[in-house]
């Protein structure tokens, strides 16, 4: 289908961006790679009157170390960051989850950025924003403010960016020595959204589990923090597959899973349990 | 309305587009390259892709305007003074293809997966090619073709499965 007419900008500068924004009203939409919006509004569920493109913002695109976390500008595409040695080497985290993002194609446009700010419980990436606590950058006519991931998603496909905010990018604390990583997602046909997802750091010590961090994707209308396995899986031996298939049997503790055409909340809690166990494994041994 | 320059297969063009106007409409309807099909309304079929400044894109999910000042190589594009591109020639030959309606959309992915990956095995295939749907072939046929112009381009013997 073709999409209902709308506006269109494209500003070439941060500061230009904002303004625009802002200018645009209420029903303006930011256009980042245009990979979730896109089909939207070909499918007619979306009217923005104004798409502001930032596609040629050039303050918005790359991803450079910071000292004691890395910054990736809202509009590197998935594909850059997969490809980004400084990400590979400081986040691997992301670079795994941005991997089993839907398929080559669209990772060549869909951008880092967009994926956050559009913040569908099913992505891939708010639940790794999540467990590894990334702060994210806003851009607005007044200035610049940075809010938490833990605060950032507010509910389906909404965040806590005001009208006329834009992400400029985020800040990904690194983790240093000790950690593992793994992004386990179970999903039913090539490039389809995650039915659950879970996001495991593990820091180990001589064989022992001395921290996790565990993000949940698609277990709640936004991306939770497995808090209660974080609790149980601490000083359990990496290889105790048992121990870890306990811990992780506290996976949907607090959790609000969606029901849809893959299943019901019982069968999300139950792949919450088994995909967790899953990803310790793999973290724990990474 | 927007004015935009685009290369497409070579030729560049400048059109006037609204901005709705998605860039496999420009391609088909105001440029008439119809070599790129449209196969579906949600952007997973990837009947669709077409290389933007060499990589690939569902061109479905690309804005014209988005596409302003790019290069553009659809499946049109592909075969030079009437000789086939290996992919072409491997999909006829391992009969990679039944209706043909995601063939250009095959091979386009394809050629970007060689791109990145000149000597692919059967899983890097089937996972360069997760974004594009076949209903009839049942993808085997596909994966030999794409192994096989892999070998031809670079220069090795095709190996016999
Ligand atoms: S037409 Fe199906 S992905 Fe573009
Ligand atoms: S050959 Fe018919 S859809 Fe692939």
């Amino acid at each position: 289908m073709i999409p209902a007419p709308f506006d269109y900008v494209r500003p070439g500068s941060l500061d230009e961006a904002v303004t625009a924004l802002a200018d645009a009203g209420e029903d303006a939409k930011v256009l980042a790679g245009g990979q979730s919006l896109l089909p939207l509004l070909r499918l007619r569920l979306a009217y923005p009157s104004t798409l502001v493109d930032i596609g040629r913002v050039p303050e918005l695109k790359g991803v450079r170390d910071e000292g004691d976390h890395v910054f990736i500008g809202a509009m590197t595409t998935h594909d850059e960051v997969l490809h980004s040695d400084l990400v590979r080497a400081e986040c691997p985290l992301v670079a795994l989850a941005t991997a089993t993002v839907a398929d080559p194609a669209v990772r060549h446009r869909g951008t880092f950025g967009g994926a956050l700010a559009h913040a569908d419980p099913a992505g891939d990436l708010p639940a790794v924003a999540v467990a590894l606590d990334m702060r994210m950058v806003a851009r607005s006519r007044d200035g610049e403010r940075e809010i938490p991931a833990a605060g950032f998603f507010v509910d389906y496909l909404e965040t806590a960016l005001g009208p006329g905010e834009i992400l400029a990018g985020v800040r990904v604390p690194k983790l240093g020595p000790g950690w593992g990583f793994h992004y386990e997602k179970f999903h039913r046909t090539a490039q389809a959204w995650a039915i659950v997802g879970v996001a495991a750091a593990v820091r180990r010590s001589n064989g022992t589990i001395e921290e996790a961090r565990i993000g949940l994707t698609n277990m709640a209308t936004r991306p939770l923090r497995a808090a209660a396995v974080e609790q149980a899986v601490r000083g359990l031996a990496v290889t105790d597959t048992a121990a870890l298939r306990g811990a992780a049997a506290h996976a949907a503790e607090n959790t609000d899973p969606p029901s849809d055409l893959h299943g019901g909340p019982d069968y999300r809690r139950h792949l919450a349990q088994v995909l967790t166990h899953r990803a310790l494994m793999a973290a724990a041994a990474a | 309305m927007p004015q935009i320059t685009v290369t497409v297969d070579g030729i560049t063009h400048e059109v006037e587009v609204e901005p709705r106007l998605l860039l496999v409409h420009l391609l088909r309807d105001r440029l008439g390259k119809t070599g790129t099909p449209i196969g579906c309304d949600t952007s997973n079929c990837g009947a669709c892709t077409v290389l933007m400044d060499g990589k690939s894109v569902k061109s479905c999910s690309v804005l014209a305007v988005q596409a302003d000042q790019s290069d553009i190589l659809t499946i049109e594009g592909l075969s030079t003074d009437g000789t086939w591109h290996p992919l072409q020639k491997a999909f006829h030959e391992e009969h990679a293809l039944q209706c043909g309606y995601c063939t250009p959309g095959m091979i386009m992915a394809s050629l970007d997966l060689l791109r990145e990956n000149p000597a692919p095995d059967d899983d890097a295939i089937r996972k360069g090619l997760e974004g594009n749907l076949c209903r009839c072939t049942g993808y085997c046929n596909i994966v030999r073709a794409v192994r096989r112009a892999a070998a031809e381009m670079s220069g090795r013997e095709v190996s016999a499965t």
